[in-house]
């Protein structure tokens, strides 16, 4: 814990969760990681997985929650401001320059081709990260089995069958955390 | 992608897409991209502000930018924006969508994070994070399966869905850089290999 660092200031969190922002090309949690616990020291391991269970049960974006939460623990609510403003404002300039300037190029069908192809390739990435966190599952008491039926009935429910997602949340979501919770120990 | 709505939006209109991004907030467990398919149920299906093709390519660049994921919802309110007139309603559907989405979720989170680390011990806390881990991740599994099936006929789309099915097991398999994957996905498009 000793060698553990702190941020100096609300503009070191500003410039540091930019920095992190913009090493982000299709998601941040890699690189938060590495940034946060690795090369800042500001987390140790544990207390960013920790973060990051909560950041990922919560409603909102995940690193979003991540830097509020931080920043907040840090500087209070000046700090949540901080981390957040670092993190959002300036990648959020350049996907608007990014927007603006496709709307004036997309007449050239290579550049709605170029897009077309991106939107492939983006679906294959949230689909293999799917996969990937889906070895998480073991840590849940809910058993595999369980898992992969509340899991497929969701994919039914959201991907086929296009139900509201407010009512496969309230539904199979209560359902799921019931039987997880009868299944806890103690 | 010349079948962009032309729109006029009155203030009710507004005021409608920003209180259903806070109701999306709310449902965004897992992530913003989590409540993508609802908000294409609400923008593209239901209320016709935005075009399919639209849609998808805000998601497309927002994956091509740096930054949160959650951009894409800057972009599609910019979209919206862009189809009711121009730069400065492009800018107000920017700032509702976003407002509207982060809202909620950071007032809660924020408050919430305090108090489950303080009974990250108690049971039903234990339960709701392991009774949501499948349904967490299925969404995200459905998001992507829901972007691949905007191209929806087999007979011209089949490259397409090759790629996706393609990018998955290398993403999955490998610890290849998403900007490879994103780079390749663009070269092929350009020279219409897709």
């Amino acid at each position: 814990m000793s060698t553990l660092s702190a941020p100096k200031s609300l503009t070191d969190l500003f410039v540091s969760f930019a920095i992190l922002a913009l090493q982000g090309f299709g998601g941040v949690l890699a690189v938060a990681q590495n940034e946060l616990v690795e090369k800042k020291r500001w987390m140790t391991k544990e207390e960013f997985v920790e973060e990051w269970a909560v950041a990922q049960i919560m409603p909102g974006p995940n690193i979003v929650n991540l830097s509020l939460v931080f920043g907040g623990r840090h500087f209070g609510l000046p700090g949540a401001m901080s981390a957040l403003g670092g993190l959002l404002l300036i990648p959020l300039a350049i996907v608007l320059l990014l927007a603006a300037a496709y709307a004036h190029y997309k007449s050239y069908p290579a550049v709605s081709g170029a897009l077309r192809g991106m939107g492939s390739v983006a679906a294959g990435l949230l689909i293999a990260t799917g996969i990937k966190l889906s070895r998480s599952l073991k840590s849940s008491s809910l058993g595999i089995p369980l898992c992969i039926v509340v899991g497929v009935l969701c994919f039914v429910s959201i991907a086929v069958l296009r139900w509201p997602l407010s009512f496969v949340l309230l539904g199979l979501g209560s359902f799921a955390c019931i039987l997880a919770y009868r299944n806890l120990k103690s | 992608m010349s079948d962009a709505p032309l729109l006029v939006l009155h203030l009710a209109d507004w005021f409608s897409l920003f209180l259903h991004y806070l109701l999306f907030s709310l449902l965004s467990v897992g992530g913003a991209i989590t409540t993508a398919p609802e908000m294409h149920r609400y923008l593209v299906d239901q209320q016709h502000w935005l075009s399919e093709a639209q849609f998808s390519s805000s998601i497309a660049i927002a994956q091509a930018a740096p930054g949160p994921n959650i951009l894409f919802v800057a972009v599609l309110g910019w979209n919206i924006g862009i189809n009711a007139g121009g730069v400065p309603a492009a800018l107000l559907g920017v700032l509702i969508t976003m407002t509207g989405l982060l809202l909620p979720s950071t007032i809660l989170s924020y408050l919430a994070a305090r108090w489950v680390h303080d009974n990250r011990e108690l049971k039903s806390v234990r339960a709701f994070k392991q009774g949501m881990m499948p349904i967490v991740i299925s969404l995200i599994c459905a998001t992507g399966w829901i972007l691949a099936c905007a191209h929806n006929e087999p007979a011209r789309d089949w490259p397409l869905w090759l790629l996706t099915a393609t990018v998955t097991f290398i993403f999955w398999q490998t610890r290849i850089h998403v900007l490879w994957l994103l780079a390749a996905g663009a070269v092929l498009g350009w020279f219409s290999f897709v």
